[in-house]
């Protein structure tokens, strides 16, 4: 290869300024006690020497073990965190969530909106130097589809020609809607109308270098093996302990932070003690607990922001007693006192939910029930009313069982809300805790469920990713809600010309599920993290996307 | 020679009990490895199934895995797709050793002395000092000192990391005091309880009626049969260091074994448990074994009976 890194300022050695492993951060606020003098000044020897070494190491905690760096198989947050920095797609996001070229300079629709053309940037590079072609970002897409790799975000492609039958193994990946013109320019054929950029910030759609997966199964994804084009590239991988990234001096882009290091941090207080400690730049979360006792423990570091994520209760429409009583669901809906429950049970800034999709949702405005603006207290009139229009009242209680998976967090909220019922309606709900799998698989069969736990975390800024979990035979309808007239709607929003049409279709979906009671409403998410002062950059987004590459460290000089 | 041949036989024949049960309660658990909130469609699930072969009839499934783990192959893991399960017992195997091993060694250092001690002071105000010292570590679980550690030690302090596992001494330091307290404690009374008794031996007030000195009746005739039950003791302890403990693990992040089970069962992970299982199983059989011969070595009678 006689090509060169862009950048020559990328190609100075990283062992220099590698950091030793027991480097720590500078302390921010100074402990308070030191048992003698001696101790202390050479304490603050050693932090004055590691706060210039660390300079260059961003320590993130990720949550738990990522369960593989196969970017088309990355199915949770935490693999595609550390993705994100690894890969860029055709297109990507800046810091605080817009969408701007990646791989892909400018792309548009094509005048009959059936194509989607993506024009990439000239001097396209892999991590190892090589160039990286259109041809070989049609070979990933049609690895990424092929049933073999079973990809678990290949969903959200079935706009794409082919897409669904390839991935079903009926059509061959060659077949797949997505072509390569010529070398720098990558044409995806769709069937109907979809937001095709935000779709391609999913995993899925990053580029995987096909002859590292030819040579080493796999194992392709191991440190030496993993080939990849975003801003960073894999230096190490310790099982359940640290995936480490070093900067890629062939992207074109040269990131501030030239080592970056995701830690497992499975438990959330354990993570808090690291970050106090000093041990962590950014947290993965913050642990329940009062926001009243984290502010002023954390002040600016505490970072809670909107989520794209959404808390309901579940209501199974296929057994009774919820079947064919829609008084009886809005009744159990009314009942719930949102404010106090995101108020004094959840607590972390999470807001009151009477819509399906959270606001912040790209084109989309989303939809409330009738009485969000009501007063609890005329809520609980009109539940008591709504209860005895369904057939219940003091001589003959509703029996209800509410289920969850076993949580302390869900077990807190289930609690207050089946005290609501009680305190309201004067229902006598039963609570049902189950361990994780047992749960997913009763929620899924829908023939034990009454009211359970519900809700939707998004993959894709989009609105219809919420409303898909209604639409008739979707494995995700736990609530089995069969409405031809909302199947209706999202066809019709699938068929729009345009993104406004688009949304407004969605929104008359999203009323329909509403009206029908068939989840309740609790409260949306947020996301939560703690971030070190130093960090700079670091935007609240409403995907909690924070790519290493937009994040900078300055020195604190006290 | 023969009894080594039936001693690996009956060893052998264990495992491959051992195995089996897991394996069959196992599948028999409800949900699978691929089962998560949002689930896969019909297509995609078949094709994951095939790939792990659980689409075939479970009898096969077993026979399959088992003709692997024979070759010495425990396949790969569901959750952790990348990795091969011996892979990621190899990886983690050697950190529960180190951390575990350690412990152990500094419990049984710091134990055995302070028991003998306390047990020459017994009912003196020193030796209750210890004796409730020793209770209180043994009363406090582990996911109370953990945290308590870190706090102490990592965010006030700030002498030692708060978690995480780079392979030096400085990460290892917490979690290993963190496992050696519950032992030390248990070890000192266990020492000072069994060395009282051997004191009040009808031999050894002969031995001393005949002017042994009390030194030499300790160190000659009393320290060995008294620490039969510390010997005895150190077979369940040894077993806790191979298996590694989930709590310390998780509170400290430590990439051990004992998180692959935790894990491993709530995912699913058939081929992941199995593994550990295994293992671990492997282990207790030759530290039975071990043990054991290093009893018999230490108590006549147990040799006749053998």
């Amino acid at each position: 290869m006689g090509a060169r890194p862009y950048n020559r300022k990328a190609t100075v050695a990283p062992a220099e300024t590698f950091v030793t492993a027991g480097a720590r951060l500078p302390a921010i606020t100074p402990p308070r006690v030191y048992p003698l003098p001696a101790i202390g000044l050479l304490l603050a020897l050693l932090l004055a020497i590691s706060a210039t070494a660390t300079a260059q190491t961003l320590l993130r905690g990720n949550g738990p073990e990522p369960s593989t760096l196969d970017a088309h198989r990355c199915p949770e947050v935490s693999c595609g965190n550390i993705l994100r920095d690894l890969y860029e797609g055709l297109v990507t996001e800046d810091a605080k969530g817009q969408l701007i070229p990646g791989m892909a300079e400018r792309w548009e629709l094509s005048g009959d909106g059936r194509e989607w053309i993506f024009h990439l940037r000239n001097g396209l590079r892999w991590s190892n130097g090589e160039a990286l072609t259109a041809t070989q970002i049609v070979a990933s897409f049609r690895r990424a589809f092929a049933p073999a790799t079973a990809a678990p975000f290949a969903v959200h492609f079935t706009a794409i020609e082919n897409a669904e039958a390839v991935q079903q193994g009926k059509l061959p990946p060659e077949r797949l809607g997505i072509t390569s013109p010529d070398p720098r320019t990558v044409v995806f054929r769709i069937t109907r109308s979809v937001a095709l950029p935000q779709l391609l910030l999913l995993p899925i759609a990053y580029p995987v270098y096909l002859p590292a997966l030819e040579k080493f199964g796999a194992q392709h994804t191991r440190p030496g093996n993993l080939v990849s084009n975003g801003a960073y590239r894999l230096e190490d991988w310790r099982p359940q302990a640290q995936v480490s990234l070093l900067r890629n001096a062939w992207f074109r882009d040269v990131a501030p932070i030239e080592h970056v290091r995701y830690l497992v941090t499975e438990d959330a207080a354990s993570e808090l003690q690291r970050f106090e400690a000093g041990d962590l730049h950014i947290t993965e979360t913050v642990p329940p607990q009062p926001l009243a006792l984290l502010r002023p423990r954390f002040g600016t570091q505490l970072r809670i922001s909107p989520y794209l994520g959404a808390m309901w209760i579940g209501l199974n429409l296929d057994k009774p007693p919820l079947r064919g009583n829609a008084a009886l669901r809005e009744a159990l809906s009314l009942a719930i006192d949102r404010d106090k429950l995101t108020r004094y049970i959840t607590g972390l800034g999470e807001s009151p939910a009477y819509g399906l999709i959270p606001p912040g949702v790209a084109d989309y405005r989303p939809v409330s029930l009738p009485w969000a603006g009501a007063t609890q207290a005329a809520r609980e009139a009109l539940a008591r009313q709504r209860y005895r229009e369904a057939g219940y009242g003091e001589a003959q209680p509703l029996q209800i069982e509410l289920r969850y998976n076993t949580s302390t967090p869900l077990r807190r909220m289930n609690l207050a809300v089946a005290a609501m019922w009680r305190e309201v309606l004067g229902a006598q709900v039963t609570l049902r805790n189950e361990e994780w799998k047992v749960f997913v698989g009763n929620r899924k069969q829908r023939v034990i469920t009454q009211a359970f736990r519900g809700g939707w975390i998004a993959d894709v800024n989009d609105a219809r990713n919420f409303l898909a979990n209604f639409e008739t035979g979707s494995i995700t309808n736990w609530s089995g809600l069969h409405d031809p007239g909302f199947d209706a709607l999202i066809a019709a929003a699938d068929a729009a010309p345009d993104l406004q049409q688009r949304g407004q279709k969605l929104q008359q979906a999203e009323a329909r599920v509403l009206t029908q009671q068939a989840i309740i409403p609790v409260y949306f998410y947020t996301s939560k993290h703690l971030v070190r002062p130093e960090v700079q950059g670091f935007e609240a987004n409403a995907l909690d996307h924070h790519a290493s590459r937009f994040l900078r460290l300055v020195e604190m000089r006290r | 020679m023969k009894r080594i041949a039936l001693l690996v036989l009956e060893a052998a024949l264990t495992l491959w009990l051992l195995a089996t049960l897991c394996f069959f309660l196992l599948h028999a658990a409800p949900g699978g490895p691929f089962d998560s909130e949002k689930a896969a469609p019909p297509e995609v699930q078949a094709a994951l199934d095939a790939q792990y072969r659980l689409d075939q009839p479970l009898l096969q499934q077993y026979a399959r895995w088992l003709g692997d783990v024979v070759r010495g192959d425990l396949g790969p893991s569901f959750q952790y797709p990348d990795y091969r399960v011996n892979e990621l017992i190899a990886s983690s195997l050697p950190v529960s050793l180190i951390n575990g091993s350690c412990a152990l060694l500094l419990a049984l250092l710091l134990g055995m002395p302070l028991g003998v001690w306390a047990a020459l002071r017994a009912g003196r105000w020193s030796d209750r000092l210890l004796m409730f010292g020793a209770g209180l570590g043994l009363a406090m679980p582990k996911f109370v000192v953990a945290p308590l550690l870190i706090l102490v030690f990592a965010v006030t302090l700030r002498w030692l990391p708060a978690g995480g596992w780079d392979g030096g001494w400085r990460s290892a330091l917490l979690p290993i005091v963190a496992l050696t307290l519950p032992n030390l404690a248990y070890c000192a009374r266990l020492t000072r309880a069994s060395l009282l008794e051997v004191l009040d031996a009808d031999y050894l007030r002969a031995a001393r009626g005949r002017g042994l000195s009390e030194a030499r009746l300790l160190f000659a005739h009393a320290l060995k049969p008294g620490l039969l039950p510390v010997i005895a003791w150190l077979s369940p302890a040894l077993i806790n260091v191979v298996s590694g403990s989930a709590v310390v693990e998780q509170v400290f992040g430590i990439p051990g074994i004992g998180r692959y089970f935790v894990q491993g069962a709530l995912n699913r992970d058939y081929t992941l448990v199995l593994g550990v299982v295994l293992v671990i199983g492997l282990a207790i059989v030759v530290i039975n074994f071990m043990v054991d011969a290093l009893r018999g070595w230490l108590d006549p009678r147990l040799r006749d009976s053998a």
